[in-house]
């Protein structure tokens, strides 16, 4: 293999059966140097679209019963070697459910299953397990790695974030088995297909998993542009199987791609807001629909009971228009060394981004040539890039504005300036008074409050305006207008500086306690006694702009609305109306991406340069949107749209996507896949073990050879593996096997692989029945300690509210992540942390994990509960219950060997427990009082005995081993 | 049983191990003596032995050159410390106090907070002299001004980030990008490890904060896991899940490490999974690092004197009783200890924090140095000190402060190979620029990876279809710094 040093082969064997590509001190891979394909890397096999090979003849006609089977046999005999032949019924079940669902057979299943030897008793299971819900939490954690999931921002804050509708969309994606072209072309441009579903949205999340730096200082395009190369980075490794990210500072190494064709690829994903959506669950989207509905019904009613509401609004509409003061938009700069960062946007407007301190005042400061201000204005504006849509940069897109002041001075003479004295404030929307919410809490003992408008210029810090309007009405633009006792008049013009205080977040700047505004625009009006227009300003756009006979329904439902509210004779209606709001549901924020639409201020599209070795601060020549030249060819009607880089990714002429996708699929059940550098099929990555068999994979995913199969149907190519003689082959090793082909590669026997850190936790919390096997909705908060999530283990004190009720035993796969802090028990056993996307897990077996699982709360609660059930359920003699608890834990029984070392163990404690040596209920229960609720004729020492018996079992190799 | 067990390919002895279990068993259980200790012994194989059975990447390695240091303490001044109130004495920065910088100096220049025209500040501290190589050193560190000959300073530290978490992570792992492996990764891959019974990378952190750059800055990256660093604690369970849960006490853990291991040792015999002995291999390291780990962090055992030394107190989680237990892990075996002290992001209170930092650290730092020389682990022990980046001559806030600066920075070297009582490289009159013998993060990396005995563009691992390595596709070994 790929080992060329002689010296390190021993100890390069020994790093288990991954067989990392590893090179020691042997000098540099050879390869040319500058980019510029060689002519051999041009005929690289990957860069040619698979075709589909014909089946190969092997000498032995009797063991092949699947076109798998015959590739694999194919490649035995020519290295003169025979399959294993089929493994025992039991190790074969817990095989298959490791597999599939990640959780171990029960005895009801290890019985059905045993006792049915007919073939159609291994095609049940397969379908049976195919079909359960729980395949997709299994599988989507694969595609997960790749997709860098986690639920924190990484870098030094590493906040939390709201990403977990993508999450729950991978789950249900694989259950349905969508289609993998479309599985790949929602999740890199759902939002850009023809109406596109919420859920199409939500899978644009899958773009959004990238880091994010918000560390005081962080420039927000540098990030941004990190992000992109994430991005980038993660659709080579995961989509494509080629190191595209190897040509982001200069030409690729060794595979034909360009630096310029780096950034070709990178033009179809620059131009997008990475932006957030609320996302609802199936029961709230139910509940939504129903209300708007009603709402819907409850309008009509009105429609049709008013037959001259046409006119009627039309006349409003008519007295309305033209009705509002000219406003001159102020052009302020900030002005501060500390603080947020900001884009300032062609119409004046302002948007706030990175390092949100919680509570702060951030200056602004402007020329204003207007001799006179009889008003001021602050806007507050919608924008993709914020929470939920904005106005503000809290999580749900809120802002709480505490004081609004402003300097103004003369231009001609700068000593001269007055602080302007505010009379009066209106807005269009306040919320009614209430207190602030527990997450921005500041540990003072004030009593903070939000609402009127009038608390922005009330001199009091502890009063603020707030413009929450609830669910379902909360992001929306608003509007305040603050009148001056008297004009604030300098002949010459002034300069206005402005500060906005902003001091009703919470006290940790490190967590999600932000309050701040989002996007807004100051603007200034001569005229005096003025009050916020109470139109929202979609109405008012619509009936300033938009003439009656081109509107669109939306476009007249919404002045309908808002027109409808003004009549007093529709007061009943209305009620109603406003009580079905109130039941809306809340949902949840999810990262998104979307189009920067090229129209209007924020939208524009900036072309795409290349970075002068990769530098973001070096952009060169500007390039177009374009795919490697090595790949197949992007269609000529392609535009620079993500929808075209997503088609052209699941184009069946691409030559390495169904291959890539295949081979995940072989790697995850057999340890490595055909092409053992899943993320990497170009020049450099390893030969293939089944070349033959990757391309008829590959094929076969593409065009099914079966009837009735859908194209790019992953379950499809699940069945084909499943139901391969060569998957149900004994992993038993003989040492000449070994020697032989220690890294399993030609698979004469079937892997045998410690499972991954979630299944480990999954299966030991199944064994002992302590699993709760909820699907889905926000990540949970298993036992950890406290002191990781506090500083100076994390960098800012982070919240982790441990769950106290059946939360506490979900699945793994619902186990908040934290970049920087990952969960430790997964991370002992080598779950990767989201930094990056990770196509290929290793394993190693350490120390670590064996204290993980004999001493950690939730390994040793399972213990204690194994024990519980059974001195329960296990039967009336220790030998009975031996095997009771045996089975739960292996699926089988124990032979007299194995029973005897547990019963010695169990008399052993039993002894010392009686001995008083430890506490029987400490042990048992974790707790010093004696246990109450035991069943008649246990004792605590027998419940405590039992319960080192299963602390044994749970920690044993087979127990997490997939055989 | 196996002789020469070292000349033997691990899997070989695997399976030797467990065709010889599986007819001992018999022996044993036709004879009635039980898998005792003495078969545990044959097959985990004895700490002399060095290579037990079965995947064990930690094994103890040589390197390809000769290595003048066998280990490394890595004290990491998170926050980045100023370089110009600790090491770079700048007097003309004193004559431009409160002045613009010129022109030229902020050509292209990008500053993470302050405005372009923040004017200079001078050094908050005084300077003096020390030892025979008069290394110049603040009148804040009179500690370590007293070891002033055991230590090689550098002046002409420069980076590529200005922000802390990408900064501390291309400090740690070669690259701005996450998941990389770190350099305390790297060293445990190229040398494996020389302890039985402890990590052979451990992490501290003793800050206010946490580091910026989280786990990633002692992450394994795509290494095998193996090799992340170990995050200890100074107060309570050292490492996660150290102690027995409640009600088992240590013969109870023996007990079911026993039955565990039979019944794992029945499993290899029928299954012979060597990974299965490498398993049993980690359960009785996990068992020894119960009793080893508390040991070794119980520092009340050190004399009344030596905890003076440090300014450690037992009980006490502080970089002080971090640095005299970095001392007790090196003696131990541990590879490398890396202490990450998150304190030094003086953007303002710049005079009281450096005052504060120093307090903390200064006193542990030389007393490490001296410790570890009167021991004899000096010599193949290389002690690092420094941070993530350096602050700008130009002040941020009132006169107190200064922003993060990637263009000068300084640290200092000790021990393992490293030239004692030297000061290489220099920065230009206001510390804004280095200019003489120019040290990048990947000429640090480089020659840190010399001194334990590999060339840094062979120390590799191949992932992705690329050889990676710790210093990217830069480095260069800083000569001046080895020791002659």
């Amino acid at each position: 293999m790929n080992v060329r040093s002689t010296f390190l082969s021993v100890a390069l064997k020994g790093l288990s059966l991954l067989g990392p590509l590893l090179i020691l001190w042997t000098g540099r891979a050879a390869g040319p140097t500058n980019a510029v394909a060689a002519k051999s890397s041009l005929e690289h096999w990957a860069w040619k679209a698979p075709i589909r090979p014909s089946l190969p003849s092997t000498h032995d006609n009797r063991w092949p019963s699947t076109p798998i089977d015959r590739f694999i046999l194919e490649k035995l005999e020519s290295e003169g070697l025979r399959p294993s032949p089929e493994t025992d019924r039991i190790t074969l079940l817990r095989r298959i459910h490791f597999d599939l669902t990640g959780l171990p057979p029960t005895a009801k299943e290890a019985d059905r299953f045993v006792g049915d030897r007919s073939p159609s008793a291994w095609l049940r299971t397969v379908n049976e397990l195919l079909a359960s819900p729980h395949f997709g939490e299994r599988w989507g954690r694969h595609w997960l790695d790749a997709a860098r999931y986690a639920d924190s921002d990484g870098f030094e804050k590493d906040k939390p974030r709201f990403v977990w509708a993508y999450r729950d969309w991978i789950v249900n994606a694989l259950n349905n088995d969508l289609p993998y072209d479309q599985f790949i072309i929602e999740q890199i441009a759902g939002d850009q297909l023809p109406t596109a579903t919420d859920s199409q949205r939500i899978a644009t999340g899958f773009l959004r998993n990238s880091m994010l730096n918000e560390e005081g200082g962080a420039d927000p395009e540098q990030f941004r542009t990190e992000g992109l190369i994430d991005r980038m980075d993660c659709i080579g490794k995961a989509v494509l199987g080629v190191t595209i990210q190897c040509a982001q500072c200069h030409n690729h190494k060794f595979d034909p791609i360009s630096q310029e064709e780096y950034y070709r690829l990178f033009a179809f994903l620059n131009n997008d807001h990475e932006s957030s959506m609320t996302a609802y669950t199936p029961r709230e989207q139910q509940l939504r629909d129903t209300l708007s509905r009603q709402m819907h019904e409850i309008e009509e009613g009105l429609r049709h009971t008013t037959p001259d509401w046409e006119k009627s609004m039309a006349a409003w509409e008519d007295s309305m228009r033209g009705n509002q003061p000219k406003w001159t938009v102020v052009l302020p700069i900030y002005h501060g060394e500390n603080g947020e960062r900001f884009y300032y946007y062609e119409d004046g407007s302002i948007r706030a981004a990175s390092y949100a301190p919680t509570q702060w005042t951030a200056h602004f400061e402007g020329t204003n040539l207007l001799p006179s201000i009889g008003a001021f204005r602050l806007e507050q504006l919608t924008d993709p890039n914020l929470p939920a849509g904005g106005p503000g940069r809290s999580v749900l897109g809120m802002a709480a504005l505490t004081e609004f002041k402003v300097v103004a001075e003369d231009l001609a003479l700068p000593t001269n300036r007055i602080t302007v004295n505010f009379l009066r404030a209106t807005a269009d929307f306040e919320n009614a008074e209430k207190p602030l919410e527990s997450e921005f809490d500041d540990k003072s003992a004030k009593k903070r409050t939000y609402g009127p408008v009038a608390h922005a210029i009330d001199g009091n810090e502890t009063t603020a305006w707030g413009i929450d309007a609830g669910p379902g009405r909360r992001n929306q633009a608003r509007k305040a207008v603050f009148v001056p006792d008297k004009p604030v008049a300098f002949p010459a013009g002034m300069r206005l500086k402005f500060a906005l205080s902003q001091n009703h977040g919470g006290w940790n700047s490190d967590d999600l306690q932000t309050h701040n505004l989002g996007r807004f625009r100051l603007s200034v009006t001569t005229s005096t006694n003025v009050v916020a227009d109470p139109l929202p300003a979609t109405v008012r756009h619509f009936i300033e702009n938009i003439p009656r006979d081109h509107r669109t329904p939306p476009q007249m439902g919404a002045i309908f609305s808002y027109w409808r509210t003004l009549k007093p004779e529709f007061k009943e209606a209305n009620a109603r109306i406003e009580t079905l709001w109130k039941q809306w549901p809340d949902g949840t924020p999810s990262l998104v991406f979307a189009r920067r639409t090229g129209n209007g201020p924020g939208e524009k599209r900036a072309p795409t340069r290349l970075f002068k070795r990769g530098d973001w601060l070096k952009p060169e020549q500007e390039v177009t949107f374009g795919t490697p030249a090595v790949l197949h060819p992007l269609p000529v009607d392609a535009d620079d749209s993500r929808l075209s880089l997503a088609r052209w990714l699941t184009d069946p002429r691409s030559p390495t996507t169904a291959r890539v996708a295949v081979n995940r699929l072989w790697q995850h059940y057999f340890g490595i896949g055909l092409v053992e550098t899943s993320e990497d099929f170009g020049v450099q990555s390893a030969k293939p073990s089944h070349a033959k068999l990757l391309d008829w994979l590959a094929v076969e995913l593409m065009q099914p050879s079966t009837p009735g199969v859908a194209s790019w149907s992953m379950k499809h190519i699940h069945r084909l593996i499943l139901n391969s003689v060569a998957y149900r082959q004994s992993s038993r090793m003989t040492p000449a096997a070994f020697e032989r082909d220690p890294h399993n590669r030609l698979l004469a026997r079937s892997p045998r692989l410690r499972v991954e850190g979630e299944i480990v936790r999954d299966v030991v919390l199944s064994a002992s029945g302590l699993l709760n096997p909820a699907f889905g909705g926000r990540a949970v908060y298993p036992p950890a300690p406290a002191f990781l999530f506090q500083p100076p283990a994390s960098y800012g004190p982070k919240t982790w509210k441990e769950e106290s009720g059946p939360e506490r035993y979900r699945r793994s796969l619902y186990t908040f992540r934290f970049r920087s802090i990952p969960y430790p028990v997964l991370q002992n056993f080598d779950a990767p942390n989201g930094d990056s996307s990770c196509v290929r897990r290793l394993r190693s077996n350490s120390p670590l994990q064996a204290l993980t699982s004999l001493n950690e709360p939730q390994f040793v609660e399972a213990a204690q509960a194994l024990a519980r059930a059974t001195v329960i359920e296990g039967g009336k003699t220790d030998e009975q219950r031996i095997s009771y608890a045996f089975r739960r834990v292996l699926s089988r029984s124990p032979n007299a060997h194995e029973k005897r070392v547990l019963l010695n163990l169990l008399g052993r404690q039993r002894t010392r427990l009686a001995e008083g040596w430890v506490s029987a209920a400490e042990l048992a229960t974790g707790k010093t009082e004696t246990p109450v609720d035991l069943p008649k004729g246990i004792t605590p020492v027998t419940l405590a005995a039992y319960t080192s018996v299963s602390r044994a079992l749970l920690n044993l190799d087979e127990t997490f081993t997939k055989e | 049983m196996i002789p020469a067990m070292s000349q033997t390919n691990p899997l070989q002895q695997a399976f030797q191990e467990a065709r010889a279990f599986q007819s001992r068993r018999w022996f044993f259980k036709e004879c009635g003596i039980g898998l005792g200790l003495a078969a545990l012994h044959s097959l985990m194989g004895d700490k002399a032995s060095a290579a037990p059975l079965g995947s064990h990447p930690m094994a103890a390695k040589k390197p390809p050159f000769r290595a003048r240091a066998k280990r490394v303490i890595y004290l990491f001044q998170a926050g980045a410390p100023s370089h110009l109130e600790l090491f770079d004495n700048k007097p003309e920065l004193v004559k431009w106090d409160g002045k613009l910088p010129p022109d030229e100096l902020l050509k292209g220049y990008r500053a993470a907070f302050i405005n372009p025209n923040a004017t200079l500040l001078g050094p908050k501290f005084k300077f003096e002299r020390h030892g025979q190589s008069r290394a110049e050193i603040s009148e804040i560190m009179p500690h370590l001004a007293s070891v002033a000959d055991d230590i090689a300073i550098v002046k002409s530290m420069h980076t590529d980030a200005f922000n802390h978490a990408p900064a501390q992570i291309l400090m740690n792992t070669g690259s701005q990008q996450f998941g990389r492996p770190s350099f305390g990764a790297w060293t445990t891959y190229g040398l494996g490890s020389e302890s039985s019974d402890l990590p052979a990378y451990v992490v501290f952190s003793t800050g206010g904060k946490g580091s910026s750059g989280g786990a990633s800055n002692w992450g394994a990256g795509f290494l095998p896991g193996s090799h992340n660093g170990v995050l200890f604690r100074t107060g309570g369970d050292p490492v996660l899940y150290l102690s027995n849960p409640k009600g088992v006490d240590r013969p109870l853990q023996r007990d079911t490490l026993d039955a565990i291991r039979e019944l794992n040792q029945e499993r290899l015999g029928r299954v012979g999974d060597p990974e299965i002995a490498t398993r049993i291999n980690a359960f009785e390291m996990a068992y020894r690092m119960q009793a080893s780990a508390p040991d070794l962090m119980d520092i009340s055992k050190e004399p009344q004197h030596m905890l003076d030394m440090y300014g450690a107190t037992p009980g006490k989680t502080t970089y002080a009783s971090a640095c005299l237990l970095a001392r007790r892990m090196v003696e131990r075996g541990v590879r490398f200890v890396q202490i990450f002290h998150e304190a030094w992001d003086q953007h303002g209170d710049l005079t009281r924090g450096l005052k504060n930092n120093c307090a903390a650290t200064d006193q542990a730092n030389a007393a490490l140095i001296r410790d570890l020389k009167a021991r004899g682990l000096l010599d193949d022990t290389l002690v690092i000190w420094g941070g993530e980046f350096g602050r700008t001559p130009m002040v941020q806030g009132g006169n107190d402060g200064r922003d993060h600066h990637p263009n000068c920075f300084s640290m200092w070297f000790a021990g393992g190979g490293i030239q004692p009582g030297i000061t290489v490289g220099e920065s230009d009159p206001f510390g804004f620029n280095a200019i003489t013998d120019k040290v990048h993060v990947h000429d640090f990396h480089a020659t840190m990876l010399h001194l334990l005995g590999f060339d840094h563009e062979k120390l590799t691992y191949r992932f992705q279809g690329r050889d990676f390595r710790l210093t990217d596709v830069h480095g260069e070994v800083v000569k001046k710094l080895l020791r002659t």
